[in-house]
């Protein structure tokens, strides 16, 4: 029985009213469910139990009993990270330890990975000599498991514990690090690959080339693509941490070679990382050989290459330095770029679209309307209409230094075609950026041009483009002002209330519901509440639930005597209606507006 | 040394491999592979690109006209002739020497495979030259990331024309009577072997095919291999399970080991247990576990027949694959285990499978539940059953009772129906007895919920009883802080509760 007093206010009292075996109980309860949801609330056993009882009965029980299912597992490694007050704050925390280790061991990698960034996280709490005596054995005893899972978690604890051991326990760190480098399994040399930039951080500069250099050049040729892959990752760390003149010698032969390896993951890789590979090596070596490693990069024989190396342009360009970054773009990167643009795969274009425009920034007005501007014109043009849209909603950039008028001859027949596009999806995507298009392209432009397609998007039998194109209006109206509304959306949008289809009869309620603030009082009393009012004695309750919604919406735009005189009526009108709905949504708004 | 028994060789093609029961004999239906005789789309690896210069090839004197002295040598310069690597997706280019390495190929096969005293030691290299350059590459991504064998096209290999054969020629190679597995040894060596593994992950299940028979024949033949290869492909399968998820030849290999299994010698070493439960039976929760699921069970049987007391590990099989994507597969996989048990290991593992056996009853779903129901069709199992009644029918009485006034599927209460009528038979006082205690068990199940709210209610009222007098125990010391060393000791509100080991506050301690 779980039957207790009133206790007095005092805490410690509490601790004797449970039995640990009651808890454990709930800790071993045979539906996994309940199980779970007892170990997402084991802090309140713990502190049920207090700290003394926690470390000596309730973490023991933990330790002795993992064998759970996966879930129950990531739970438990998840909340033993937080566990160092309940225990006893960081004196004792290395009772933690125990349990944490064998998390570390299983099988499944989300469980172990959260051990480990449980223990990663606890290591902190430790004190040095704590973390000597007791954390770093525990490092040692996975680095040396018997079975891959342990020493795949070792590799992950290194780095947080070396900075603050003694320097002979630091060796033997590095030495543990060096054999898992190593290791028989290749599952252990990734974990150790991908964990290499983050060790070398901590290093002392003398090993890191001494050791560091070594292990990296051995994991960067490593049989498995899939290791040295992960190499290029720890080469941007380490190129960081080097001093300029060392650069050449101890990281650009590894580098060199993994730019041009015979597996395209590993070639993938330096592309997708040489943002970050461009500034760790410093302006000189990206003069000399980055930017040859780039054009072959972007030449590639797998599209995924080019992609990758595509979608890294801008950024390259960018950070080129100054006093040669124009000659290289001419002259070794626009050649490429300019391939590019009839690249075969369509994914290589459109990750070139997404970022070409940003070129006009760098090179200026001259070279954007001599070199990129037949480009962008290509690309607006292409027959994959994700690399048309890349260019269109990038134009802002372009337009800051030639202005969009170069380009609007291209332009328009582009977007009426995406407009156009049998995919929703693209459809929405050129909806979204009509309102930046308006306000570049100006007024005239626009009503002259795009005010039609705008307004056919109101009867797209797709729902969310109906919808999307609503919101439009709504930021075209806020762009244009209300006198444009009135004179050229509103006319039209009130006169779909008449439309055969409910549906488009709808539309105009929608529209009406988003534009009303924008288009203030006066044309909101004068033109549209008339209609919404009108349209009450729909034959179709879909509409009449929605004009009571309308009214509701636009209420608060209104002046009081309209209100009184003219929405109220209705709306009690519609709450006396044989649908349900219809009266529901009556009665709502007329207590919203508080007509009643 | 263990021994492998290799089935005959197959001298026409390596489609009829293994004695392994194929996908056709489970479910019935053929498999989409082999219905797929449209080639949509195909590929090429990247390697061919990677060729400096182009080579111009003329063509070389029959194999079958040359006099015997030159045999050897012309034979040679057919191999390294075959080296050149050609374009094929661009499809016209270079027709004519992709004609002659064709020609040169087919002649390298039929010479191997008919010839006797061919294979003489120089040759041997040369052969493995020519092959490791035309099939070994870095296969290329995938053009469908989310390729689905079973719904999706599978991408060909656009160079399978000459591929092929290159596959040909090695397997004619290793099942020539000439072959020396003594100097064999020398270059197909362990990096070779991996890179033969790695093409396991190819799309295209012609070449899978072909890979699947030819590292059967290095196993058999290679012996000191064998080690080496069974710990690269555990490599591949944990990889799979537990880092990418994604590995296309899973099928194939687990296909090659049923028939090592077959051939461990006895007792098991160590090695071969932990592979049992380390690695097949975690490759059950894989989500394509229905592309492999065949082959797998057949391994997990194999093992059973060859080493009864393995049960205790498939114990796990029971506990640890309840994260199974597909119930009803595992579900048939359990009843090929327990028609080989041993009776006295049955008894070991019929705990915890059958309260498997009962959570699956009462699934919803009712294809799991009917597949467990089907357990009671098996006349082996039956007999098992009714040996242990005394313990299995607690164990599954509750389920069933349950399930049969409360499932939505006819079927399913039938089927229950005939199960618990056949438990009255196998020992009506215990069912009688089950059945009157049924109802009080289900109100002590009732009082034990009731007092579980009750803990957790009391619990969590504790807990915020003590979180809101730390609270108050922090505002206070800050409280005194801020007045100095001047507040007042006698106010007994001030007072701190005595936390001595408990600061979840964080606040800064002044004593």
């Amino acid at each position: 029985s779980v039957e207790k007093e009133a206790p007095g206010g005092g805490a410690d009292g509490d601790d004797s009213l449970y039995p640990i075996a009651v808890l454990i109980d709930e800790l071993r309860n045979e539906d996994v469910q309940l199980r779970l949801n007892s170990i997402k609330k084991l802090s309140t056993i713990a502190l049920a139990l207090g700290v003394e009882r926690t470390r000596t009965e309730l973490l023991p029980f933990l330790t002795d009993t993992i064998y759970d299912e996966d879930e129950v597992l990531l739970a438990l490694a998840e909340q033993l990270g937080n566990f160092t007050m309940l225990v006893g704050g960081p004196e004792y925390v290395h009772c933690l330890l125990p349990p944490l280790e064998s998390l570390a061991t299983v099988e499944e990698t989300v469980v172990r990975d959260k051990a480990v960034e449980s223990l990663r996280k606890i290591s902190q709490e430790h004190s040095p000599v704590d973390l000597e005596v007791h954390f770093e054995p525990l490092v040692k005893r996975l680095a040396s498991g018997d079975w891959f899972t342990s020493r795949t978690s070792a590799c992950g604890l290194f780095s947080v514990c070396y900075p603050r051991v003694s320097s002979t326990v630091k060796a033997e760190i590095r030495q543990h690090f060096r054999t898992l480098c190593s290791d028989d399994t290749p599952m252990v040399r990734r974990a150790a690959a991908s964990k290499l930039g983050e060790f070398a951080k901590v290093l002392e500069l003398d090993y890191v080339k001494s050791d560091i250099i070594s292990l990296f050049t051995a994991l960067a040729s490593d049989e498995q693509d899939s290791v040295r892959l992960l190499a290029v990752e720890a080469c941007v760390s380490i190129a960081t941490l080097l001093p300029q003149e060392d650069l050449e010698t101890l990281v650009m032969p590894t580098l060199r070679q993994a730019a041009e390896d015979k597996s395209w993951r590993v070639r993938y890789m330096v592309a997708d990382k040489f943002s970050e590979l461009q500034k760790a090596v410093g302006p000189e070596i990206t003069k000399n050989d980055l930017v040859p490693a780039f054009q072959n990069l972007l030449k590639d024989c797998e599209a995924e290459v080019r992609a990758a190396a595509a979608n890294k342009v801008k950024e390259f360009c960018e950070n080129l330095p100054e006093d040669s970054r124009e000659t290289i773009i001419m002259t070794h990167i626009l050649p490429c770029v300019k391939e590019l643009v009839s690249d075969t795969n369509q994914h290589v274009k459109s990750a070139l679209a997404s970022v070409i425009m940003g070129l006009s920034t760098i090179l200026g007005k001259d070279n954007t309307v001599e070199h990129l501007l037949p480009l962008f014109l290509a690309q607006l043009k292409d027959e994959c209409p994700e690399v048309r849209l890349n260019i269109i909603s990038n134009l802002d950039c372009v337009n800051e230094v030639i202005g969009i008028r170069q380009l609007s001859q291209s332009l328009l027949p582009a977007i009426v075609e995406l407009a156009e596009d049998a995919k929703w999806r693209v459809r929405l995507a050129i909806i979204e950026y009509m309102p930046l298009l308006a306000g570049q392209l100006g007024v005239e432009f626009f009503d002259e041009k795009l005010n039609t397609l705008c307004m056919a998007w109101l009867i797209d039998h797709v729902y969310a483009i109906r919808e999307a194109a609503t919101c439009n209006l709504m930021k075209l109206v806020e762009k244009f002002g209300a006198e444009w509304a009135q004179n050229t959306i509103v006319p039209k949008v009130l006169g779909m209330a008449n439309d055969p289809n409910y549906l488009h009869r709808m539309t105009t309620l929608f529209c009406i519901n988003s534009l009303s603030e924008a288009c203030g009082q006066e044309i909101t009393t004068k033109q549209m509440l008339p209609v919404v009012l009108k349209m009450s004695n729909d034959q179709v309750a879909n509409v009449r639930f929605n004009v009571a919604k309308s009214l509701q919406k636009i209420g608060p735009v209104l002046d009081s005597s309209a209100l009184q005189t003219e929405v109220k009526p209705v709306l009690e009108k519609l709450a006396t209606d044989t649908d349900m709905d219809v009266k529901y949504f009556a009665q709502e708004a007329i207590s919203v507006l508080a007509l009643a | 040394m263990e021994t492998t028994k290799l089935p005959p060789t197959s001298p026409s093609s390596p489609t009829t491999g293994f004695s392994v029961p194929s996908a056709e004999k489970v479910d019935g239906f053929p498999r989409r592979s082999m219905r797929r005789a449209r080639q949509r789309r195909s590929h090429s690896s990247s390697q061919f690109r990677y060729q400096s210069s182009q080579v111009e090839l003329t063509p070389l004197p029959l194999l079958k006209d040359a006099p015997v002295a030159e045999l050897h040598d012309l034979f040679c310069k057919k191999l390294q002739q075959c080296c050149v690597l050609f374009d094929f997706l661009d499809c016209v280019a270079d027709l004519k020497g992709k004609e002659i390495k064709r020609a040169a190929l087919n002649e390298l096969v039929e010479s191997v495979a008919t010839s006797r005293g061919v294979l003489i030691e120089p040759l041997y290299p040369e052969a493995i030259k020519m092959i490791s350059v035309n099939i070994f590459r870095t296969l290329p991504p995938s053009e469908n990331p989310e390729f689905d064998p079973e719904e999706d096209e599978p991408t060909l290999e656009a160079s399978w024309p000459h591929l092929q054969l290159v596959y040909e020629f090695f397997l004619r190679f290793l099942e020539s009577p000439d072959f020396q597995p003594s100097m064999a040894k020398r270059y197909v060596d362990q990096k070779f072997v991996l890179q033969l593994l790695e093409l396991f992950d190819s799309e295209d299940p012609r070449e899978r095919e072909y890979l699947k028979t030819i590292l059967h024949r290095v196993y058999g033949k290679l012996l000191g291999l064998r080690a080496y290869i069974r710990k690269q492909i555990n490599n591949i399968f944990l990889r799979f399970i537990y880092e990418t998820e994604h590995f296309n030849g899973v099928a194939e290999l687990l296909e090659i080991l049923g028939s090592i299994i077959n051939g461990f010698a006895l007792p098991l070493k160590s090695e071969h247990k932990q592979f049992l439960v380390r690695v097949l039976i975690p490759l059950h929760t894989a989500k394509s576990l229905s592309i492999f699921h065949a082959q797998l069970a057949y391994c997990v049987v194999q093992f059973m027949e060859k080493d009864a007391t393995v049960t205790e590990y498939v114990r796990h099989t029971f506990s640890v694959v309840k994260g199974c994507k597909s119930p009803v597969m595992f579900l048939g996989e359990i009843e090929e285990i327990l028609d080989v048990i041993e009776p006295s290991q049955f008894i070991r593992v019929q705990e915890p499978l059958f309260k498997q056996i009962s959570a699956c009853i009462s699934s919803p779903h009712f294809q799991v539940a009917e597949r467990a129901l089907y357990f009671w069709n098996n006349e082996y199992i039956l007999s098992l059953i009714e040996e242990n009644c005394q313990v299995i029918l607690p164990l599954v009485f509750a389920t069933l009772y349950r399930v049969s006034k409360e499932h939505w599927n006819q079927t399913i209460v039938s089927l229950i129906y005939n199960v618990l009528k056949t438990f009255m038979e196998m020992n009506s006082k215990l069912f009688d007895d089950l059945t009157a205690s049924y109802k009080v068990e289900k109100q002590k199940e009732m009082k034990r919920e009731r007092e579980r709210t009750e803990l957790w209610r009391g619990l969590e009222e504790q807990q915020e009883r003590r979180l809101q007098t730390l609270g108050e125990a922090s505002r206070n010391q800050k409280n005194l802080q801020e007045r100095g060393e001047s507040a007042q000791p006698s106010s007994p509100q001030t007072a701190l509760p005595e936390h001595p080991d408990l600061d979840l506050s964080g606040a800064p301690s002044t004593t």
